[in-house]
């Protein structure tokens, strides 16, 4: 079971910054904007084609992590994985926004043994020990995915929104739980901290079911990481972009590879 | 003496109308609904720029339920929770109060003392938004000048969750 998991979510990381047409993994909240003094959110977590439709299979929780306004980690609660999601609650014990994120990093190897492809995915702590040294064809990709949302009890904060500098990050210059239609939001991309410049984002709003196009939203970000969209309609939007280059930064990888995924609200006015 | 106290009622009769100041008319309408909840209101002048200038009054309920406390819902009036409401911590004083029944409710406001006193000169405008549980929400908005030139009759007719609003301004 745990072997099929592991090799579920490799499979999952591999696809997803690959061909993110194909599968869309998003993390969607009950609410974004809350006024109750100690209020309670709900969160499902799924991997579709549809947005936000369950019909593939759950995006599994291993990797949650909660950031709390004051940038302390913030445990879940009633955790469960069925056929198609993942759900759990959290209570917002603070008042401010929260950062609630799975985030996959590590490395992955691919190459060549008796003539059959192998595959393996890992740290640089594990890669000396499990990869064979002299592999033929040996190819090591440094990942991170970040899938993610934000949700705000009473005044947004932005103590939670620090980068942490490991992959693609949102920094907000509009806040993510501030946003209305007919408005624009402009927000900052960064890479391992760094303005993250020519990223090519997509952006999908709710309800593909009950419409014949995507709709899909196109923007491409500045040399200062930065790009601003207008919300045409209030509703749930899935934003996602991904990054890949030659410039490794943790050796034996070669490869460098990023994704970010965003779910966000937008209120009508 | 007469003549005395006749003009002395009449100064009385007339005062109300020439205090300098605002009056705002809320109407809650009837709604026929098979659940029906009185509104939560939120009453506020704003500058041009949205930002707001003063609360006059939000209604809200008081009691905690099975359902939560009252302040879970004050996020649906959206733009008043965007634009102070999630500033502020709740009882606001002089401000909140209950949610009140279907008519007309009015207030009134003189200009001499807070929020109206410090109000700089200059155009505003009155915001009514109204929410309903398990019904929709609406808000109105009547342009107006501070201070007044001249006394002004406005008024703005909501279409659903809101009735006739009437702003009054006494020079």
């Amino acid at each position: 079971m745990k072997i099929t998991m592991k090799w579920s979510a490799l499979a999952l990381a591999l696809v997803l910054p690959m061909s993110a047409h194909a599968h869309k993994a998003w993390l969607l909240p009950s609410e974004t904007v809350l006024s109750a003094k100690d209020p309670w959110i709900t969160v499902d977590a799924a991997v579709s084609n549809d947005i936000f439709y369950f019909n593939h299979v759950p995006l599994r929780l291993d990797s949650l992590v909660i950031t709390a306004p004051d940038g302390t980690p913030a445990t879940p609660e009633n955790s469960a994985t069925g056929k198609y999601r993942s759900t759990f609650d959290l209570h917002l014990t603070q008042q401010g926004t929260y950062r609630i994120a799975t985030v996959n990093a590590g490395l992955f190897a691919n190459w060549e043994e008796d003539g059959k492809p192998k595959r393996w995915r890992g740290n640089a702590e594990t890669f000396a020990k499990e990869v064979p040294k002299g592999a033929k064809d040996l190819k090591v990709t440094q990942s991170n995915g970040r899938i993610e949302t934000f949700v705000t009890a009473g005044k947004p904060s932005d103590g939670a929104l620090k980068p942490t500098g490991q992959g693609i990050e949102l920094v907000p210059v509009t806040h993510p739980n501030d946003l209305f239609a007919g408005e624009a939001a402009t927000f900052k991309l960064v890479l391992d901290g760094k303005p993250a410049a020519g990223l090519e984002i997509e952006i999908v709003p709710d309800g593909i079911r009950y419409r014949d196009r995507q709709n899909e939203i196109k923007a491409t970000t500045g040399a200062d990481g930065s790009f601003s969209v207008t919300w045409p309609n209030a509703g749930r939007y899935w934003l996602e972009t991904s990054f890949q280059d030659d410039k490794a930064t943790t050796p034996p990888a070669t490869q460098r590879r990023a994704s970010y995924v965003v779910t966000l609200e937008v209120l009508p006015q | 003496m007469s003549r005395r106290l006749l003009a002395l009622l009449a100064v009385l009769a007339s005062a109300p109308a020439f205090a300098a100041g605002l009056d705002v008319t809320v109407e809650i309408p009837r709604i026929d609904a098979s659940e029906y909840h009185r509104p939560y209101v939120a009453i506020w002048i704003e500058k041009p720029d949205q930002s707001v200038a003063a609360n006059l009054s939000v209604w809200y309920m008081q009691k905690d339920t099975s359902e939560g406390k009252g302040t879970k819902w004050l996020a649906d009036l959206r733009q008043w929770w965007r634009r102070s409401g999630r500033d502020q911590t709740f009882p606001i004083d002089g401000v909140t109060g209950a949610t009140r029944p279907v008519g007309q409710h009015q207030l009134s406001f003189d200009a001499a003392k807070a929020p109206l006193s410090t109000l700089p000169p200059g155009k505003y405008g009155l915001v009514v938004e109204a929410a309903r549980e398990v019904g929709g929400r609406e808000l109105i908005r009547i342009p107006f000048d501070w201070p007044a030139a001249q006394k002004q009759n406005l008024q703005a007719k909501g279409e659903h969750e809101l009735g006739v609003v009437k702003l009054d301004l006494n020079p």
